[in-house]
């Protein structure tokens, strides 16, 4: 598969097309001035100087609350207490300009929810019906350190297509099949010509320049668990900690979910949503015993979790993509990158 | 299991029975509605199913009975909260979920052709029960050597399976310690005193010997120590973790010690690997 182009005042019209056959979802602007993925309507135009959205895209194949099976407790239902499994939507949907780190995050929650022993029904189909046009990053974040958690601004591997803004045109790189059927559907056929990729490959190197921040992380993997948990360091690390959870529901990589069953009147729902480890229920036993009471031990779960227990469980890097949302809107400032660099030292 | 593992099977009850005179636990024998569901939930003693409550929700429980007995799959449950206190509301007849088999099992090829040494406490002895029947099958117990059990509570009242326990004291080919915390029954023919206590008392060697330990976490605590004076190695210590759990694949992060789930990795866990997770559960 070619590089293609075209000139970046037919996009909207390309994204317009795309309708056709997908859902199309483009970052826009809400209320509150942060940029969240939002259906392409007429009124909808794509704004190449975003940074990144707020609320990651995981949603799209970890929706913050799903219904997974529906059942009656009617009891002149035939069919009473016992579960259907929900109708759920998979139809082919397109997020143009997913940022790669936000990419690379499906890579890392798929090998938690597509493992050889079990397959999540729900992430699977979502995630077949998704594919991803990344738009790389020219003008990275302060608080982006992408490059030191395995990914970069340009970095294909979590995408189906890359997407270059370059002046007047953008390049469009297929990167999958999946990729390369989307283009063929919206007849995107016209050969990127040479200068063009030769400034991609400039944009693409000034732009890995111009991430600030670099965090070492290959200690990581031969550190001993045990001694990194006994570490010092974590009553310093939580001791701001309010526990609010705003790092977990931001983090494009956090999937941890709770199951709930939701009545009404004698119709019911089992629902998961969204959970978070940073909260004391998460662990409580019925009994009362609960194996992570305190703040900081709960604080140190997070980042064990993401930093070591994923990288000795699935030999898949860490689980941290690097994006910088929780280091942005942490409320008092706790910094992942500081944490990694205690970790591997 | 289905192509969906969340989906539990749908089971009737086929019989309520009353274990303790606190009325707090109760023994469900399980049928499945689908016979075909029956040939496919092949289970190993150790490992646990979530009993599906619609409506109420999902939890974790061991399985009390043992494969060798056909025909229905065993839970017994403690009242404690939401899902149990309804469960403990139920009837016979009435229809519920399982899902499972779940988690690992006792080291059963491991401890072939040694020495089995059982302690439990409390309500803790589902899983235990499973074992015990199972190794007493004709076809098993020649699989292994001495079968040793020690199982306390609080007082005879709270014994579980009680029938079960007198027939087995009556047995040669199994050694039983019952033991009760304290008693004023004049009748009361078995041991008075802590599982701990009995257990230094009452087993002298560690050789060639698996020791499976259940119970709550102040009996193990205590127990711990006198199976190490005794001798036995933390490789031949097995346990069976509890933790709070919701999808009991491995999926929804919940029940991790260190990169360890417990519903997936465990439930069962020799103390030599314990040793070497963090100590938070
Ligand atoms: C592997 C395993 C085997 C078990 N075997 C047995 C058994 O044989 N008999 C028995 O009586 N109990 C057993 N338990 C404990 C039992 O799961 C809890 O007592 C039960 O979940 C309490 O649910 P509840 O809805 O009544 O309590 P609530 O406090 O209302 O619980 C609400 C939810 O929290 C979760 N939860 C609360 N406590 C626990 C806990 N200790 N363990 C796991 N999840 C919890 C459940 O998801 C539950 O739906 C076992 C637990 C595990 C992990
Ligand atoms: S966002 Fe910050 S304060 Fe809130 S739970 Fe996460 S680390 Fe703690
Ligand atoms: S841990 Fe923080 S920086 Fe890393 S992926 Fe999650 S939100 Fe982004
Ligand atoms: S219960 Fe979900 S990971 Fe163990």
């Amino acid at each position: 598969m070619t590089d293609k182009m075209i000139k970046k005042d037919q996009f909207m019209g390309f994204l317009h097309k795309l309708k056709n056959d997908y859902n199309v979802f483009i970052p826009a602007k809400e209320d509150d001035n942060f940029y969240n993925f939002t259906a392409l309507g007429e009124k909808e135009t794509f704004d190449f100087d975003y940074k990144n959205t707020r609320l990651s895209p995981k949603s799209f194949a970890l929706p913050q609350s799903e219904k997974m099976f529906e059942f009656s407790l009617n009891k002149s239902d035939k069919d009473a207490n016992i579960l259907r499994e929900a109708a759920s939507d998979s139809s082919n949907t397109a997020i143009v300009g997913i940022r790669p780190c936000d990419a690379n995050a499906f890579k890392v929650i798929n090998a938690n929810f597509d493992n050889p022993e079990f397959r999540d029904p729900w992430w699977t189909k979502h995630r077949d019906s998704l594919t991803l046009i990344g738009l790389g990053c020219n003008e990275p974040d302060s608080t982006c350190f992408c490059t030191s958690a395995g990914g970069g601004p340009f970095d294909e591997k979590g995408l189906d297509i890359l997407l270059f803004d370059l002046d007047e045109h953008i390049l469009i790189r297929p990167i999958t099949k999946k990729g390369g059927k989307l283009l063929e559907t919206a007849d995107i056929n016209q050969e990127a010509d040479s200068s063009l990729k030769q400034k991609a490959d400039e944009v693409k190197a000034a732009s890995e320049k111009k991430i600030s921040s670099h965090v070492a992380t290959d200690k990581l993997k031969s550190k001993n668990a045990l001694e990194l948990f006994n570490a010092s360091f974590w009553d310093d690390i939580a001791f701001s900690c309010i526990n609010c959870g705003t790092c977990t529901f931001l983090c494009p990589t956090c999937w941890c979910f709770d199951i709930q069953d939701e009545v009404n009147y004698d119709q019911g729902d089992r629902i998961r949503n969204w959970d978070s480890c940073m909260f004391p229920l998460f662990t409580l036993h019925a009994s009362g015993h609960n194996p992570r009471p305190e703040k900081v031990q709960r604080v140190r779960q997070r980042f064990m979790h993401k930093l070591k227990y994923y990288v000795d469980k699935y030999d898949n890097g860490i689980a941290c993509v690097g994006c910088g949302r929780c280091v942005k809107y942490c409320p008092v400032n706790i910094d992942i990158r500081e944490v990694i660099r205690l970790m591997n030292e | 299991m289905t192509d969906n593992p969340y989906l539990p099977y749908p089971v009737k009850i086929q019989e309520i029975i009353t274990e303790t005179e606190d009325n707090n636990l109760k023994s469900y024998k399980l049928t499945f509605l689908n016979k075909e569901d029956e040939g496919n939930f092949s289970y190993t003693p150790g490992q646990f199913c979530e009993i599906s409550i619609p409506g109420k929700g999902e939890i974790p429980i061991g399985i009390a009975s043992s494969p060798t007995e056909k025909g229905f799959v065993m839970f017994t449950v403690n009242k404690t909260g939401v899902v149990t206190r309804f469960l403990h509301n139920m009837e016979e007849d009435e229809l519920l979920g399982i899902r499972g088999p779940l988690g690992n099992w006792y080291p059963w090829e491991q401890m072939e052709g040694k020495n089995v040494l059982v302690i439990g406490g409390g309500f803790a002895f589902t899983t235990l029960r499973s074992s015990i029947v199972y190794m007493l099958e004709p076809e098993n117990r020649k699989k292994f050597k001495d079968i040793t059990v020690v199982y306390g509570s609080r007082s005879p009242g709270l014994l579980l399976y009680r029938n079960e326990l007198i027939e087995w004291e009556k047995r040669d080919d199994i050694n039983m310690h019952i033991t009760v915390d304290g008693t004023d029954d004049p009748d009361w023919k078995y041991n008075v005193g802590f599982v701990p206590t009995i257990t230094e008392k009452k087993i002298t060697t560690s050789e060639d010997t698996y020791a499976i330990v259940c119970g709550p976490p102040i009996m193990i605590k205590f127990t711990q120590p006198v199976l190490e004076k005794i001798g036995f190695t933390a490789e031949k210590i097995i346990m069976s973790l509890e933790m709070r759990m919701k999808c009991g694949i491995g999926i929804c992060g919940r029940c991790n010690i260190g990169d360890k789930y417990v519903c997936k990795d465990g439930p069962v866990f020799s103390l030599a690997e314990l040793n070497e997770l963090p100590n938070e559960y």
